[in-house]
């Protein structure tokens, strides 16, 4: 336990940072390489690092799975949804330059939203495959 | 300049890829698999498909690695021996479909060839047009997340309909056994 204090307190130094930088992939991903694939893989692998060092059962007191699963769903249909609201106002499914006065802000909003949809499934889907595989045995910090 | 680095990348991953063939060892495999991800995301930076290798090294390299180790704590660390049977005929049947495969890329296009049917098709009006209908400066983006959006619509389908399965397959036991939770704050001293 001793050996690992190094090893946990830079992880929790990098933590945020790690965060930070999955939203800056997620919202710069319109200017330079990355998007919501990338970000959500980057988001959740914060999670898991903390799991790794801390124990599943304190990952998951930071996040309910509840709440994880509701993201995994959110993120699809927010996707799905924007495709429906492209036929609500006029356009064709995932038509975004319906979806505001001009169209290229409107295909601006889309790929926002669809992009924000996309980083919140793969983000949720990555901690639920980590979690259900790691909750199945004693966390590996108990290795040693 | 620019062979030597692809020679060096690819030699990398070949004797990678041997090393899947002889090590016994689970967990050097799983990192060794990692190591091949990190090598192939190099090279598509060597490409120029930056994009691809940011998601090769965040999935492959990172994700595939952890969910491999953690699957080891599940399995535990060594491949059993190899049997000792011939295995004369699964090796006819990988060095035929290696021959084909070599064969089959004399056909294609030479890598970044202007004529090549992939620069012919749709990739002109995307570069030309995407600028002032979509107005987003990375391209891939905008052909991501508008051209093909119902592409990504269903590789994110795929994605929920992993965890999906993963829930439906592991997520149910954990409630068999209640011991667990209580095993788990127990090393959390």
């Amino acid at each position: 336990m001793i050996g690992k204090s190094i090893l946990r307190i830079t992880v929790k130094l990098l933590i945020p940072a790690i965060m930070l930088f999955a939203l800056y992939v997620q919202f710069h991903g319109d200017y330079g390489p990355g998007g919501g694939f990338q970000a959500g893989v980057i988001f959740a692998s914060a999670f898991i690092v903390y799991g790794l060092l801390f124990g599943t059962h304190r990952a998951r007191r930071v996040v309910a799975p509840g709440i994880i699963r509701i993201c995994l769903a959110f993120g699809v249909l927010l996707y799905a949804g924007v495709g429906v609201a492209g036929i609500l106002l006029g356009g064709q499914y995932l038509d975004y330059n319906v979806l505001a006065h001009d169209p290229v802000h409107g295909q601006h909003l889309g790929i926002l939203l669809i992009e924000f949809g996309v980083g919140t499934t793969v983000a949720a889907a990555m901690i639920t495959i980590y979690l259900t595989f790691a909750g199945h045995d004693r966390p590996l910090d108990e290795e040693g | 300049m620019i062979e030597v680095i692809d020679m060096a990348l690819l030699v990398i991953m070949v004797a990678t890829a041997l090393g899947f063939v002889f090590i016994r060892n689970l967990f050097a495999i799983v990192m060794l698999s990692g190591i091949f991800s990190l090598t192939a995301a190099v090279l598509y930076v060597v490409m120029d498909a930056v994009d691809v290798a940011f998601t090769e090294a965040a999935v492959g390299a990172g994700i595939a690695t952890v969910l491999g180790i953690v699957a080891l704590s599940l399995t535990g660390e060594t491949n059993e021996a190899p049997s000792q049977r011939s295995h004369i005929g699964p090796f006819l049947v990988v060095m035929l479909t290696g021959v084909i495969l070599i064969n089959a890329t004399f056909d294609m296009p030479r890598f970044g060839d202007p004529e090549a049917p992939i620069n012919k098709h749709v990739a002109p009006r995307y570069i030309e047009k995407s600028g002032e209908e979509i107005g987003v400066p990375n391209i891939v983006t905008s052909v991501l997340a508008s051209y093909r959006g119902y592409d990504t619509l269903g590789e994110t389908t795929v994605i929920f309909t992993a965890a999906c399965g993963v829930l439906a397959l592991l997520g149910r036991r954990r409630r068999a056994k209640p011991g667990a939770g209580a095993r788990g704050a127990e090393s959390d001293r």
